[in-house]
Formats: structure tokens, C-alpha cells, sequence
């Protein structure tokens, strides 16, 4: 599982199945840049029988929220945020056809039925390694949702993007396995 | 008596807290790559690695460490001999960190209303704590707190029966239900005694110890090295992924109480421990 398997995103529901609890992936191309209260308007309008502002089906959203960039860069500093608390609306999103998701720590046990179900991944990226992560950020637009500011949905185009996959779409997670094996009584 | 205009503290403020979110302390960095010699999993040591290299390219590039710079936390010390001058001290402190977080490029986290959560824009208002203290000094740390870290925070008002063994229970459950959340290798942070509120602010202050230090009473300090081994026995590891090195370490403050109660507090800190002081002696005046 040394291996670092690159892949591009989105990706499709076989290709998302074919990751496994682990794997180290270098991301490329397209994602999405959405947290808590985007999460909260798209499942307000998914219940409402409304389209998204943008399509999310098939796409993969990252919990961030960036800062600011500053002047002659593409991007500031925009490591992982802690997925759980997207806990409450993930199922939906993934219902609703979302592929991959990328945070860190841990998720609800509904939350990894969601992607067995349907067939999507959750990756962890380095939590506070912004800078870092950051630089692999080629491209970032906003794309809905202004008025919440940092909260604001991003279009965002990653390369070489350095994540982990941390329940795969089998219901395998390394946020218990890894623990689990140096755990000590 | 020494006069210190309040003008000084935005500009130190404003300064502060910028160096804060791209400045990883020394103490703190070489906690990491410390702990990188220890770390037994692979992932976990690539995790470290990752984070020295963060901490380099954050310094090098004034970049935030994270992109949660996080709600600002400032710790006031008056020397009851400094007479502030200029205007309120609050609002001068407020000023430099709107000006620290708007010409820094630094992330706006703060919603003026828990409930209605619109965004004050600034990153204002800061958390802010004063102590008078002896002398003619003015001291002034600015501690930015990232919330993933926050949300972990844990209080037990446990009684005096729990003794010993009812605080370490309490202190090593909060750090196993934190698990990968609060971005570990975390510090932890405890307060013991004193009120509920008393306990909490202790825990916070215990994170601002020099990484390596112990506190001074031999007991107490005795306490910290095997809650240590305790917490790096859960296996979560840097980032949560599983290894050995869970915390960089555990600080523990402690204030008397009342007979009835045993308050302890457990603050949570990601690895990214960021703090910056300010020590102003400035000219004597009559």
C-alpha cells in the first residue's frame, strides 16, 4: 500500500469503488470547496425539490475554508477541516449523487453506510499542514454563495493534491483500523 | 510610572498575530521533529514530515500554518505601576487584530452571533483576558485557537470521591473521544480546581507552557509524564491514522477548591501550537 496511485478528479462511481482503505493518492483536477454552512443550503434546497447552484453530482467536495489569497498567488492556506461535522448532511449529499469527500477525522457510522450504498470515498488530507497543501492548488473560484464569506463555495483546481483514503466505499476505515493496530490495552 | 499609548498595542497586536499564524514556535517545531524519531507508523511519520516541511514553507512564505487561524485569544498582564494611555485598551487590542487579520491575508472566523452566525469581517472581537499584576511591565500574548482543536474541549465537575484516579479517568476519556479530531500529536491542556470557569481558563493557560517544561511541583509534574504515556498508549497518532505519538504533550495547571467539588478541565491544542508574546518596558516616566 507503499505505493502513491495518482488520480483524477472527478472520477466515476468504478473508480471510486476500486480505492481501498489506506491508499495514498495524489489528486488532480477538479474539485469542489464547501463546509458547514454551504452544507446547510445545499441540503435546504436538495429538500425543497430545487437545483444546486451548481451541479455536485459525480464531483468531489473538499471541507475547506481557505484564507484569503494574497496578491501574485493562487491560494493561501487550505488544509482539511474536520469532517464530522458534515456528519448530519453527507448521507443526502451522497443520495444525491456526490462521488468523494475530502476532510479529516472521524465520520458517523450513517455517514459510511452512505458510501458503501452509493459507492463514494472519503480521503483524509494532513489537518493543519494549510501551507502545504495550499501550494497544490492551481486554480480557485468562487462559485456560490458569496455572502458566506469564508464559508463560500469554491471551484477549485488541485495537482498532485496529497491525501489518504480513510473509508473506503466497502465501509473500511482507517480512522478505527490504523488506532485500532497501536492501541495498547 | 510608565505611560503606554494604546496606538503601540494595535501596531504590536496587528504584528502579533500574524506571526503567530505563520511563525510556528521553536519549542513547538521541535517538539515535531522529535517525535518524528519516535513515531513507530510509517503513515505517522510521513503525517510529521509533512508538518516540519509546513512549518518551513509557512515561515518562508507568510502563509498561515492552517487555514483555521482561528478566533483570537489575547492574555494581558499590567504591571499596576503602567498607566495605558490614548483610549480603551480593549478596543486598541480589537484594532490590531482587525489590522493584523485584514493586511495579513489571514481567514475571517468570527460570527457576531452564535445563533444568527453572520461574519464580523475582521476577525474581531478577540477573547480577551487581563491581569494586574506587580511592576512597571506590560505583557501581551496573542494565542490565535483553531476550533477544530476547541470543539474537543471537555469539563467534568467530578466529586472529591473520584480522587486521583476519577481525573486521569476523566483526562484520558476526553482525549480518546477527541481521537483524530483535534489534528493530533495535540497538546493537552489540563486545569484542575478552582470553579468550573477557573478550571477552564487553567487548562488554556497550561497550553502556553514551553513544550519540554514540567510543572514545578514534583507531584503534579509526575502527573503529566504518565498521563503522557497514557494518551500515546490510545494509538491514534498523528493525524488520527493510527501510531504512537498522540500528544507532544500534557500540561497541568491547578488551583485550590471547595471541599465539595474536584473541577477538571481538559483543553485541547492541535499541533500547530501558536502563540506570540509581547514584553514592553518601555521609557520611564515620572
Amino acid at each position: 500500500m507503499s505505493e502513491v496511485l495518482r488520480l483524477e478528479a472527478p472520477f466515476s462511481e468504478a473508480a471510486a469503488r476500486s480505492l481501498e482503505v489506506g491508499q495514498r493518492v495524489l489528486l488532480s483536477g477538479v474539485i469542489y470547496g464547501a463546509r458547514d454552512q454551504a452544507h446547510r443550503r445545499f441540503i435546504d434546497a436538495l429538500e425543497r425539490g430545487e437545483e444546486l447552484p451548481l451541479d455536485l453530482r459525480g464531483q468531489v467536495i473538499y471541507y475547506v475554508g481557505p484564507t484569503p489569497v494574497p496578491p501574485g498567488r493562487a491560494c493561501g492556506s487550505a488544509g482539511p477541516t474536520t469532517g464530522g461535522r458534515m456528519d448530519r448532511y453527507t448521507p443526502q449529499l451522497i443520495a444525491y449523487g456526490v462521488r468523494g469527500l475530502i476532510g479529516k477525522g472521524k465520520r458517523s457510522p450513517e455517514v459510511v453506510a452512505a458510501l458503501k450504498e452509493h459507492g463514494a470515498v472519503y480521503l483524509a488530507a494532513t489537518g493543519g499542514a494549510g501551507a502545504l497543501l495550499g501550494r497544490r492548488i492551481r486554480e480557485m473560484r468562487l462559485v456560490a454563495y458569496p455572502d458566506l464569506g469564508p464559508e463560500a463555495v469554491y471551484r477549485i483546481v488541485v495537482e498532485d493534491f496529497p491525501a489518504t483514503v480513510a473509508i473506503d466505499s466497502r465501509g473500511q476505515n482507517l480512522y478505527e483500523l490504523g488506532p485500532a493496530r497501536y492501541r495498547k490495552a | 510610572m510608565r505611560e503606554l499609548n494604546v496606538e503601540l498595542v494595535t501596531a504590536q497586536v496587528a504584528r502579533l498575530c500574524q506571526e503567530a499564524n505563520f511563525d510556528l514556535p521553536p519549542d513547538v517545531e521541535a517538539a515535531l521533529q522529535e517525535v518524528g524519531k519516535r513515531e513507530e507508523s510509517p503513515t505517522g511519520r510521513r503525517i510529521l514530515g509533512e508538518l516540519c516541511e509546513n512549518a518551513r514553507l509557512a515561515r518562508s512564505d507568510r502563509i498561515p500554518l492552517c487555514q483555521d487561524t482561528g478566533l483570537v485569544l489575547v492574555f494581558v498582564e499590567i504591571g499596576q505601576e503602567v498607566r495605558v494611555t490614548g483610549g480603551s485598551l480593549s478596543e486598541a487590542v480589537n484594532r490590531g487584530v482587525a489590522k493584523g487579520y485584514t493586511e495579513g491575508y489571514l481567514r475571517k472566523s468570527v460570527v457576531a452571533d452564535p445563533l444568527r452566525r453572520v461574519n464580523t469581517g475582521d476577525n474581531t472581537p478577540a477573547v480577551i483576558y487581563y491581569d494586574i499584576v506587580p511592576g512597571d511591565a506590560f505583557r501581551l500574548t496573542v494565542m490565535p485557537k483553531g476550533f477544530g482543536s476547541e470543539n474537543c474541549t471537555a469539563l467534568g465537575m467530578l466529586k472529591p470521591a473520584d480522587g486521583l484516579e476519577g481525573v486521569k479517568r476523566f483526562i484520558i476519556e476526553a482525549v480518546d473521544r477527541a481521537g483524530p479530531n483535534p489534528c493530533p500529536p495535540v497538546v493537552v491542556g489540563v486545569g484542575i480546581g478552582g470553579t468550573a470557569d477557573k478550571a477552564l481558563l487553567l487548562a488554556k493557560r497550561a497550553l502556553l507552557r514551553p513544550l519540554g517544561s514540567r510543572h514545578a511541583d514534583p507531584f503534579i509534574a509526575g502527573l503529566e509524564g504518565e498521563l503522557e504515556e497514557q494518551v500515546n498508549a490510545l494509538g491514534y497518532g498523528p493525524g488520527g491514522l493510527g501510531g504512537r505519538m498522540t500528544a507532544l504533550a500534557v500540561h497541568i495547571e491547578t488551583f485550590p477548591t471547595h471541599i465539595a467539588g474536584l473541577p477538571v478541565a481538559v483543553s485541547l491544542n492541535c499541533h500547530a501550537l501558536r502563540h506570540k508574546t509581547w514584553v514592553w518596558e518601555g521609557e520611564k516616566s515620572e
